[in-house]
């Protein structure tokens, strides 16, 4: 606000320098998370003597650098899908759930416990995966692979504990609280009037539900889905030690083939040569593109809908 | 002639179809709820069980130094300090950068399009994945500048996924501090800058406390960046500027992928320490954000 001019302070110029050098710092640090990560790729991929976008191969470190980026990108977008998949119809209900059917005293104390899910460090869900999902598994995968083996995902004679379909199971948990959080949310908003006049002409929950909340909640929970996509796409810890980090391109999720980008940086980067760290780093910034992308979409379906919201209002 | 009553209760005569979905509908959603909080009571619970086993001196206080993967004993005691020290540092980055950023958009951006442009890219930002930081920062301090693996270098990648959310939680809370506050100040002639830093800063801090207590849990339980910046060592580094240094959740990794009984048995324990830390932050933070709230006609 403007305040008149005679008692301008001296301290006031330095210190809006600084608050929007601190804003400028944050776009700075953004753009070098991109230029550093393009100056030490660019090496890395002269080396190569593979097709980066299209070689199954990840050998970086022998003599002839030969690597791509073709099934890790694969897998990581097909484990991702189908952890959402998972996630989503059971990330709308727990909304659903909070938002409209628990009982109101009720409701805090639920929601914090999905929060408590994001709570929980993905290494421990890795090591919970490792010890106890694996093996747990095993039953139900080979269940899957013998009465629904005709559906092509669920093909393949061979069913091991490890396998992209695990790692889609952990996945689908971690990125389940941020859907449901953002779902609720816009499930909150969904204007209290349009609810009461269905239920006045005699619609059920259900229908009051169905008619008022989910169509005015859908933007929402599309882009709750879309931030979801991007954060299993860049989980890479839990996957690491579940994932069977090989380099197939198959959609058989139940066989011991499957690898993501993510998975691959953190089980690679310890015998890296530095062509290898080159390579490991270049498909770090194909991720890095990728999630971008998924982002921004999933910002922008968010910033669309606040003025509908408003509009609403 | 008599009065034919009105129908009784007309709204309730639900066709028997329409009531058999709501109440499926209601099931699905009662379901999707248990569906949910299995994995999380069964993670709790096998961290817990298998956890409490190691949980002991030792445990805390002993490092992994000479210990052999076989071997029985040896504890976290490095990883620990690792994970405290990684953890402050990255704390004492990413707070001030995050806190004048967050003011710099609730008292001097507004409408600005270098306002807009950081608010977006804030945003974008809490979306890179954790691995795309470690990365960044290997690619800028360790392989640019040359320095060593250290659990610095760990702190600046755990920095660099704190900062958006202290801005977020921080800009929120900004907002909320009432405008007549600020034009109260300003009608006693209080500069711009004092005003924001000795009536709206004091009026949000405890909002703001707490984003930034729940963005260091979360930073606490971070790996992947580890993993590539600090590097896994067996010994203790009190010195978070040179050397290789560990942490809590790269020790976990660690000890995870080794196929013995004495290991993983390490890795539970390890897992439950940092449950233990990372939930105890968030408590902190709750506690304050319910104690300090303000009063909410109850």
């Amino acid at each position: 606000m403007r305040r008149p001019a005679f008692r301008r302070s001296r301290g006031d110029g330095p210190f809006r320098f600084a608050t929007t050098g601190a804003g400028v710092i944050l776009l700075a640090i953004m753009a070098a998370i991109a230029i550093f990560l393009i100056v030490k790729a660019v090496p890395a991929l002269q080396a190569n003597t593979g097709n980066f976008l299209t070689e199954k191969f990840w050998t970086p470190n022998a003599t002839e650098p030969k690597f791509g980026i073709a099934a890790l990108a694969f897998g990581t977008v097909l484990s991702s899908l189908l952890a959402l998949i998972m996630a989503l119809p059971v990330a709308v209900g727990v909304a659903l759930f909070i938002s409209h059917y628990a009982p109101r005293r009720l409701a805090g104390a639920l929601g914090y416990i999905i929060d408590l899910l994001a709570a929980v460090p993905s290494v421990v869900y890795g090591l919970w995966g490792v010890i106890f999902l694996i093996p747990f598994v095993k039953g139900p995968w080979t269940f899957l692979n013998e009465y629904f083996g005709w559906i092509p995902l669920f093909a393949g004679d061979a069913v091991y504990g490890k396998s992209m379909l695990t790692g889609a199971v952990v996945l689908a948990i971690m990125i389940l609280p941020i859907i449901a959080a953002i779902s609720r949310e816009v499930f909150l908003q969904a204007p209290r009037s349009l609810e009461e006049a269905s239920l006045a002409l005699g619609a059920t929950r259900w229908e009051m539900i169905r008619m008022s909340v989910l169509p005015f909640g859908r933007p929402g929970v599309i882009s709750a889905a879309m931030l979801g996509l991007g954060r299993a796409m860049g989980e890479t810890i839990a996957v690491a030690l579940i994932f069977p980090a090989t380099f197939g391109i198959t959609f058989q999720v139940l066989s011991n083939d499957g690898n993501s980008i993510a998975a691959n940086i953190a089980n690679g980067f310890g015998e890296a040569t530095p062509i290898g760290q080159g390579a490991l780093i270049a498909s770090g910034l194909v991720l890095f593109v990728i999630t971008l992308l998924v982002n921004m979409a999933a910002r922008l379906i968010i910033a669309r809908r606040k003025e509908y919201a408003r509009a609403a209002a | 002639m008599t009065v034919s009553p009105m129908p009784p209760a007309v709204i309730t005569r639900v066709s028997f179809s329409r009531r058999l979905k709501d109440r499926v509908v209601l099931g699905l959603v009662w379901l999707a709820f248990a569906v949910a909080v299995v994995p999380l009571i069964s993670v709790l619970w096998l961290v817990v069980k298998n956890g409490l086993a190691r949980f002991d001196a030792e445990f805390l206080t002993h490092s992994m130094r000479n210990i052999g993967a076989r071997d029985a004993g040896g504890g976290a005691y490095h990883a620990i300090l690792g994970t405290l020290e990684q953890v402050g540092l990255a704390t004492l980055i990413s707070v001030p950068i995050g806190l004048l950023t967050a003011i710099y958009l609730v008292e001097y951006g507004q409408g600005r399009r270098l306002a807009q442009s950081i608010s977006f890219f804030v945003d974008v930002m809490t979306g890179i994945p954790s691995v795309v930081a470690g990365l960044f920062i290997l690619a800028f301090w360790v392989l640019v500048l040359d320095m060593n693996y250290s659990g610095f270098a760990g702190a600046l990648a755990l920095s660099i996924l704190m900062m958006p959310t202290v801005v977020r939680s921080a800009e929120e809370m900004l907002r909320l501090v009432p405008n007549d506050l600020r034009e109260a100040s300003y009608a006693l002639g209080v500069p711009k800058w004092r005003t924001i830093m000795k009536v709206v800063v004091p009026t949000a801090l405890t909002g703001i406390v707490t984003g930034i207590m729940l963005a260091i849990a979360r930073v606490a339980g971070e790996t992947a960046p580890l993993l590539l910046t600090v590097f896994i060592t067996d010994s203790i580094n009190e010195n978070p500027f040179n050397g290789p240094q560990m942490g809590l959740p790269l020790y976990v990794f660690d000890q995870a992928q080794r196929p013995n009984v004495t290991a993983v048995d390490r890795a539970w324990t390890g897992a439950l320490t940092l449950i233990l830390i990372v939930m105890l932050l968030n408590l902190v933070a709750r506690l304050i954000a319910w104690w300090r709230a303000p009063a909410k006609g109850r």
